[in-house]
């Protein structure tokens, strides 16, 4: 394992930042993030050749940055983004990959799936039209996906003459707006994504911006306190047992540290069974750690013969997450069969699949303007709302503002096995007295 | 308060053995298809990291064209017997001769597109339900859109339109008899990260990715090397030069790069100041702007 240190910036050392860019159809989201690749030249020659070719045989003049995003068929016939696309970026500071999603409200499920894994959101605002309905939307489903840092880049400036007011008068209406939701640190950026201004270089055309230009805004973020380092969870993945000779009694649980930070000697309980034991030792391959913390994926062995397998998580005695069959969440519904209160689904939860079902449907979210409708019977393609969920196996989970990993879920529907919702906890559904484990109150 | 940062390398390796555990805790028959290029070693060092001291709970399996590299099977065979692992080898020329694989008229055409009915064919011999591949997002347009785990139909097929949203690490693995999943555990991994970490784990990798010298010949932009397989037309002149190859794939149509790289450190140099992307070398990319989601949804990797 190679852990950074500040100093240390150089090869395979640096560190990895997700960003998902939300944008509206036209305000120039594929074209951002064409020019960062054009002008950060991670666009090689022949990919450009290619475009070249494409923008001949379709007659446009200019080469147009969205094909190089736009990669699936029925998009380029369409001219819009369909699906999530990754994108990759390399600069000597950093290692991005981009999340690039639709911005239409048809496509608020490829949003939120891009958004799921994201550290920073990048809205884009078309400054000739300011803060629309998919701004706010955007910016919801950002909130809502726990997203810590967010990005409000008013992009064409040069329709609007570089104009300050026009940027000050955006960014009011924003900052108004985003008291209603829930992330700490919002930034502002006037660009022209079009003509390269405060992209890479800082524009010349806006000399009363003070702030860095995207890309050094993209480099420096700071991200490292963003993770939850004081609540240990190892969702057990897989049991390894070689049962060779060599290694006739070797048993180690593997798995991805979903949040916290473990030690060799910590304590741990393993939820729901409530068993006991101690880490006797931390392994990648024959490496032997002195500690895991997330998101490393590590195998780790106890002082203890006790029961564990798959789908339990090692906690610390100190800090018990939740365990409970019936909890409240956040879901956005993600397909085109409306959800059916009653009817069973498959609920995946860290390493667990579970049968579930819809109890109720506590309210519908208005994603335009963050209103809730308490009649809502139920939710369809593409809606959020909040629900109680009842499931047949035990759930070990953290609020999903807590701990990302161990707050969320996805619904599967049983018939089709298709992906149907996806979800973010917010509690249990009725606050439990903490549950007794070998005699112990924790 | 302590810091805990990771860097991206050990990031990237984090999420790609826990999709490989995903994948053996969830299915019954997973296969890791194995071609002896950079992209496939990367995923066995991973499955090293993800099943050791422990033998990998799935087989390795080659889809040969019959025309590969003498030099790649060589190391292909050596390394997985050290590993002590199960091969399976399944070849495009046995597929022709089943009739499962119909070669086109021109002898001289890559069997890459081959190599999709003589997959499913083994697919659908062994039963497996899960299939890892090497394939990165980075490579191609239509793969950047690609899930992790990517739902194959009853044919095979890929439906770019009607994917399974994929959030989180949350995987959805759920399939009916008969269909599959291609799993592509590295597919956030560049290029670029996939030689640093040959580097950093000090990998074995087949001599022909270094520089060597070669009798090769200029054609489709590039240099094709000279072989039974691939006769040089009256007005293409053979030469020796020294090159390397930057993809290691069908010796029909992988082209050679002019380059003195030695090392693995030298290849990363080369790599950072490349104008060219990696399967701009490649004649089977360039039949038109959708060859890869064409190829992708009859069943390639």
């Amino acid at each position: 394992m190679n852990l950074i240190h500040d100093s240390e910036d150089n090869k395979g050392r640096s560190e990895l930042l997700r960003f998902s860019t939300c944008g509206s159809v036209d305000d120039g989201k594929s074209t951002l993030i064409g020019r960062l690749l054009y002008d950060s030249k991670t666009l090689f020659e022949d990919q450009l050749d290619a475009l070249e070719r494409s923008q001949t045989l379709s007659g446009d003049q200019k080469v147009n940055l969205a094909n190089l995003t736009d990669g699936l068929r029925a998009e380029r016939e369409q001219g819009i983004t369909i699906d999530v696309a990754y994108r990759y970026l390399a600069t000597p500071k950093r290692k991005f990959i981009i999340a690039d999603t639709p911005g239409h409200i048809q496509y608020t499920r490829n949003m939120v799936t891009g958004a799921s894994t994201a550290n920073l959101a990048v809205i884009l605002i078309d400054a000739r039209k300011g803060i629309i309905e998919q701004s706010r939307r955007h910016s919801f489903i950002a909130s809502l996906l726990g997203i810590p840092h967010l990005v409000l880049c008013v992009n064409k400036m040069d329709l609007m003459d570089f104009k300050k007011e026009v940027f000050d008068f955006i960014c009011d209406d924003f900052e108004k707006f985003s008291t209603r939701l829930n992330i700490k640190d919002i930034s502002y950026i006037p660009m022209s994504a079009l003509e390269g201004d405060n992209i890479v270089d800082l524009s010349e055309r806006m000399p009363w911006y003070k702030g860095p230009a995207f890309l050094s805004f993209l480099e420096n973020l700071h991200i490292v306190n963003d993770q939850n380092f004081s609540d240990p969870r190892f969702p057990v993945q897989w049991v390894i047992r070689p049962r060779s000779d060599e290694f006739h009694d070797f048993r180690a649980f593997s798995g991805k540290m979903a949040c916290g930070v473990f030690k060799v000697g910590d304590d741990i309980i393993s939820l729901p069974s409530g068993k006991r034991s101690r880490i006797k030792e931390i392994l990648n391959l024959d490496q032997s750690l002195d500690l895991a913390f997330t998101p490393m994926s590590v195998a780790i062995r106890l002082e203890d013969e006790i029961d564990v397998s798959r789908g339990d998580v090692l906690v610390h005695p100190d800090h018990i997450p939740y365990v409970s069959n019936e909890i409240q969440a956040m879901i956005c519904w993600m397909h085109e069969t409306p959800l059916i209160s009653g009817k069973k689904y498959f609920l995946k939860h860290l390493n667990q699949t579970s049968k579930a079902i819809i109890k109720e449907v506590v309210f519908r979210t208005d994603i335009n303007d963050l209103t809730e409708n308490y009649d809502a019977p139920s939710l369809g393609l593409n809606e959020i709302g909040k629900v109680k969920i009842k499931t047949q196996a035990k759930l070990v989970f953290d609020n999903y503002s807590r701990c990302r990993s161990t707050g969320s879920f996805i619904l599967i529907d049983e018939a089709t096995h298709a992906t149907v919702a996806s979800g973010m906890i917010c509690e249990p559904v009725n606050e439990m007295p903490m549950p007794q484990y070998d005699g112990y109150v924790i | 308060m302590e810091h805990y940062r990771l860097s991206h390398l050990d990031t990237l390796e984090a999420e790609s053995i826990h999709i490989m555990r995903e994948v053996a805790a969830e299915f019954q028959q997973p296969v890791l298809l194995f071609s002896g290029g950079k992209d496939s070693l990367v995923m066995l060092r991973i499955a090293e990291k993800a099943f050791r001291p422990a033998k990998f709970p799935f087989p390795v399996m080659h889809i040969d064209t019959g025309h590969n590299f003498p030099e790649v099977l060589k190391f292909r065979d050596d390394l997985i017997e050290s590993m002590g692992e199960q091969l399976i080898v399944r070849t495009v020329e046995d597929a022709i001769k089943m009739g499962i694989a119909v070669e086109t008229a021109d002898g001289n055409v890559s069997r890459n597109r081959l190599q999709s009915p003589t997959l499913l064919a083994a697919i659908e011999e062994f039963k497996f339900d899960a299939a890892f591949g090497g394939g990165r997002r980075d490579e191609e347009k239509a793969r950047a859109k690609e899930r992790i785990f990517s739902f194959r139909d009853d044919f095979g097929q890929w439906d770019p339109k009607n994917q399974r949203p994929e959030l989180w690490n949350i995987y959805n693995g759920r399939i009916f008899e008969g269909e599959n999943i291609r799993v592509f555990p590295i597919s956030n991994w560049t290029e670029l990260d996939v030689w640093q970490y040959i580097e950093r784990e000090k990998m074995e990798i087949p001599s022909i990715y270094f520089a060597h010298e070669r009798e090769v010949f200029f054609r489709d932009d590039q240099w094709l090397s000279t072989g039974e397989y691939l006769v040089p037309g009256d007005n293409e002149r053979v030469q020796k030069k020294m090159v390397r190859f930057r993809t290691i794939g069908d010796m029909v149509c992988t082209g050679a790069i002019e380059s003195t790289c030695s090392s693995v450190a030298e290849i990363i140099t080369e790599i950072a100041a490349f104008r060219v992307s990696e399967r701009g070398g490649r004649a089977d990319d360039r039949f038109s702007e959708t060859a890869m989601e064409d190829r992708k949804k009859e069943g390639y990797f």
